[in-house]
């Protein structure tokens, strides 16, 4: 008995030390980490990015966006407008999914029912008093109650999921929060992207294929054919395991990190500008601060503070000392690339001079006292950024505490309904890169009924904004929207309503046989990925 | 002693309600773990929706007996983060913390025994010195600087070990491990020193301090005197007393060296459940961290026990007694 173990457990291992090397000597196998994994496989359970971003390897959106951003078809092969509120979509024909089940009108109706169901996460990909009427088995059409220009800007990641396999495995809804029950779809993918799901160990490893039947192998550029996911959430370790040629890819590299990894012989740093804006706000609401000396009045409120804090933080200092170079000074609220900006507006000089004299013309020629709220593990050297942003307020007068945090404490102390905060720094990223949805998120008045505003922490309100936002909603025309969406940033940026900081940059870490595309939300593709030999 | 072993469960159900109910009414302090489970296009309907549906909105005494309750039913509830019942994630991390904590434990005695007995025997020789003051260091440094100059040096810089992970596996019914591949076991070997470390030093220090009084006591002269060797009287002798209090630390330790993989797991990515709390940590799951720490709480209690049950079995003083129900 204990003899025959012992063998069989020999056995076992002497397979696996033949098996072993066939597996590593393959070139064509893509090992990437990133510091976290996704939460789940099912397409609806989280709206983040690495999480989609990670999926849409497995499964696809009705359109694409390609390495630069802009929309392709996917699973639908062309669309049109038939009139302003019905879109029509001709679907790509002889798709299948991986389970070999035909994709077809069946399947869009069905997700577009699932992603709105109880449980999903992305409610917002499309909105609930949307009609999605089958024309036939390949077409389909979305009625919408108003016109709605960017319909499918998000629809990259509102991916399609099969209806048969759905039904097959108990998986119609998405994973509920409570119960005792796993949702098959939380561990199991069902796609028709370009990669299958082999393995799912969560937070240890994740595999990947490449899916024979893709209806994209015939021009596809990867020549990845198996992907091996494996998250690192300690910087240092992530570093070392990409130095020591473990891993093809790492992302993201700490910025102190990335010199080393340029000097290392084999590997190097690819960065460029991310489309996330950080920046600070202001409590222009409260007739009182929260957190501040000054009682019986709210320093904020008047536009002269705000703009002596503008004027009082150097943002190249920012950019040099802090980010180590690895920054874009932003004057707006959007980054370039997001639809909406403009090289029109130009940053305040930095003049601490001018901040001085604008305090005390508004009454505070000593400077006044107030707490800040920052969060030091989510954005790129958050809590160094506000430390800098301290001191330099320091300088003009103004005393400013600061509580820096973990995320999940700052945020529950900041985000609605609470906004339980006097001054704070945050960052966006408009997931419909579209300007509108920082207007409406951001700038618009706070309303608690229909969740406007609901990111606008400080309360900024001008009635003015909220009017241009509604005009831009079902604004179809390009060129007049774009001109609505200069107005508002006259209006905002005029206003001083926040105080925009820059654009952190990513920082992608890859050995140098390895060639990709770094898409500027942050989303590696790997179906851009060439691995030479 | 089975009144004995049996009072000693009760209590320890007693032990594992309060660490529950302790770490319960921390939790509130750790954030909110709405803002982690959903989106920033999320509407704040959806988020109060699922607030209320979490029952994260009732006094911390209600969520607790809610616990409480489903526990008793064997229903661990369902992680924020993954979706997925808490006690298959837990019993899937299990295998891979009980085997770094083993090997580490292993290594920790096999090293550190040898190396006491030798600094206790020749306290003046260079080579005593040096690992003395190697062992301070073990006990000083912190746990993530020695697993970050491991894989500095041995990962990095030479090459010669995996720099994270548990390397590839092997799956025996419900168990996974890492002893029967060539890369399992070499991913054990930093992790294994890292966590180690500070009980080697700890048992090192211990034996040595034991020998040193060991070897100044009467029967050791008259061991000598009758003319035993050596190597009898160290071995045979000396070191036999010396152990009964290493075994009583090394087991109590254990219990040190399972909690404490938390950091070393972390530093090394090492998919066993002190990772799985960590992140449960920075995401705020609760019914995550609620059964880690219960199971964390049951261990100890377990451990204590067995090491009670020990001293029956070493001290014969103990047995006298124990018939009545001694503590």
């Amino acid at each position: 008995m204990r003899l025959t173990k012992l063998f069989m457990a020999g056995a076992a291992a002497l397979t696996l030390f033949a098996a072993q090397p066939a597996v590593t000597v393959n070139a064509e196998t893509l090992r990437f980490a990133f510091q976290g994994d996704a939460n789940s496989m099912d397409p609806y359970n989280l709206n983040e990015t690495f999480t989609l971003g990670f999926l849409g390897n497995i499964y696809e959106g009705l359109i694409r966006r390609n390495a630069n951003l802009e929309i392709e078809p996917a699973l639908a092969e062309s669309w049109e407008i038939v009139e302003p509120t019905r879109w029509r979509f001709h679907l790509r024909k002889g798709v299948k999914f991986h389970d070999g089940t035909p994709f077809t009108a069946d399947d869009v109706l069905f997700s577009a029912d699932r992603v709105r169901a109880d449980g999903s996460d992305l409610k917002t990909r499309l909105s609930a008093d949307t009609k999605v009427v089958k024309v036939d088995d390949y077409t389909v059409d979305f009625i919408t109650p108003k016109p709605n220009p960017i319909l499918i800007a998000e629809w990259e990641t509102f991916y399609i999921m099969s209806k048969k396999w759905a039904e097959k495995y108990g998986a119609v809804k998405p994973q509920q929060a409570t119960g005792n029950e796993e949702n098959y779809a939380t561990r199991h993918a069902n796609g028709t992207g370009p990669f299958k799901l082999v393995s799912r160990e969560i937070d240890v490893k994740t595999v990947l294929e490449a899916n024979p039947d893709w209806w994209g192998n015939a021009t596809k550029k990867t020549n990845v054919t198996r992907v091996e996911f494996q998250p690192i959430s300690q910087d240092a370790t992530r570093v070392a395991a990409l130095l020591s040629g473990e891993l093809d890819m790492a992302y993201p590299i700490p910025v102190q990190d990335q010199k080393r990894v340029n000097a290392n012989p084999g590997t190097k740093v690819i960065v460029g500008p991310e489309l996330r804006t950080i920046f600070l706000g202001m409590d222009e609401y409260r007739d009182e601060l929260l957190y501040s000396n000054v009682k019986g009045k709210n320093p904020f409120k008047d536009k002269r503070v705000r703009q002596a804090f503008y004027q009082a933080i150097n943002i190249e200092a920012i950019k040099k000392k802090v980010m180590r170079g690895l920054s874009n000074p932003s004057a707006m609220m959007v980054a370039p690339g997001i639809n909406g900006w403009s090289d029109k507006y130009k940053r305040l000089p930095y003049d601490p001079k001018k901040a001085k004299a604008l305090l005390a013309e508004a009454g505070y020629p000593n400077g006044f006292e107030v707490g800040m709220d920052c969060p030091n593990d989510r954005y790129v050297n958050d809590e160094a950024i506000c430390q800098a942003v301290v001191s330099m307020l320091a300088k003009v007068g103004v005393k400013v505490n600061l509580l820096a945090q973990p995320k999940a404490k700052y945020f529950k102390k900041v985000l609605a309904p609470n906004f339980d905060t006097s001054f704070y720094l945050i960052g966006w990223t408009p997931s419909s890169l579209d300007a509108l949805n920082v207007l409406y998120n951001l700038l618009n008045c706070y309303d608690p009924k229909t969740g406007r505003g609901k990111f606008n922490l400080g309360r900024y309100c001008n009635p003015e904004v909220d009017k241009l936002t509604d005009q831009i909603l079902v604004e179809t025309d390009q060129e007049k929207r774009n001109a609505l969406i200069n107005k508002a940033w006259d209006l905002t940026l005029g206003d001083i309503a926040t105080l925009p900081l820059h654009q952190q940059a990513l920082s992608w870490g890859v050995r140098d046989n390895v060639s990709l595309k770094q898409r500027a939300d942050n989303v590696f593709l790997i179906r851009e990925v060439v691995i030479k030999k | 002693m089975l009144a004995f072993v049996l009072r000693r469960l009760v209590q320890s159900l007693l032990v594992m309600f309060f660490v529950a109910l302790l770490a319960f009414s921390m939790f509130r302090f750790l954030g909110d773990p709405i803002a982690q489970m959903v989106g920033q296009d999320t509407s704040l309907q959806e988020r109060e929706r699922l607030r209320v549906e979490l029952g994260l909105n009732d006094p911390v005494p209600v969520q607790f007996a809610r616990y409480v309750a489903g526990v008793l039913k064997g229903e661990f509830g369902i992680s924020y983060r993954i979706g997925r019942p808490v006690d298959e994630l837990i019993a899937e991390r299990l295998p891979a913390t009980l085997e770094l904590s083993f090997v580490a434990a292993l290594f920790a005695l096999l090293a550190g025994i040898p190396m006491g007995v030798y600094t206790g025997l020749y306290p003046d020789r260079w080579l005593s010195k040096v690992l003395l003051s190697l062992s301070l260091m073990g006990i000083a440094l912190p746990t993530f600087l020695i697993g970050i100059l491991l894989i500095l040096i041995f990962g990095v810089n030479l090459g010669l070990l995996p720099t994270f992970g548990r390397g590839e596996v092997v799956h025996i019914g419900f168990w996974s491990t890492g002893f029967l591949t060539i890369s399992g076991l070499k991913s054990l070997i930093m992790p294994a020193i890292t966590l180690g470390m500070f009980q080697l030093a700890l048992i090192m220090r211990l034996v040595r301090s034991e020998m040193l009084e060991v070897l100044r006591t009467d029967f050791i002269k008259f061991a000598r005197a009758r003319g035993l060797s050596n190597r009898a009287v160290y071995f045979g002798h000396a070191l036999k007393n010396t152990l009964v209090p290493v075994i009583t630390i090394t087991g109590l330790q254990i219990g040190s060296i399972i909690a404490f993989a938390i950091i070393t797991e972390s530093v090394f990515q090492w998919p066993g459940m002190g990772l799985l709390f960590i992140q449960a940590i920075q995401f705020v799951d609760i019914p995550v961290m609620s059964t880690y720490l219960i199971l964390i709480a049951f261990f100890f209690v377990v451990i204590n026990l067995t090491v009670d049950l020990l001293y029956y079995a070493v001290d014969p003083r103990l047995r006298v007694h124990g018939g009545a129900g001694g503590k």
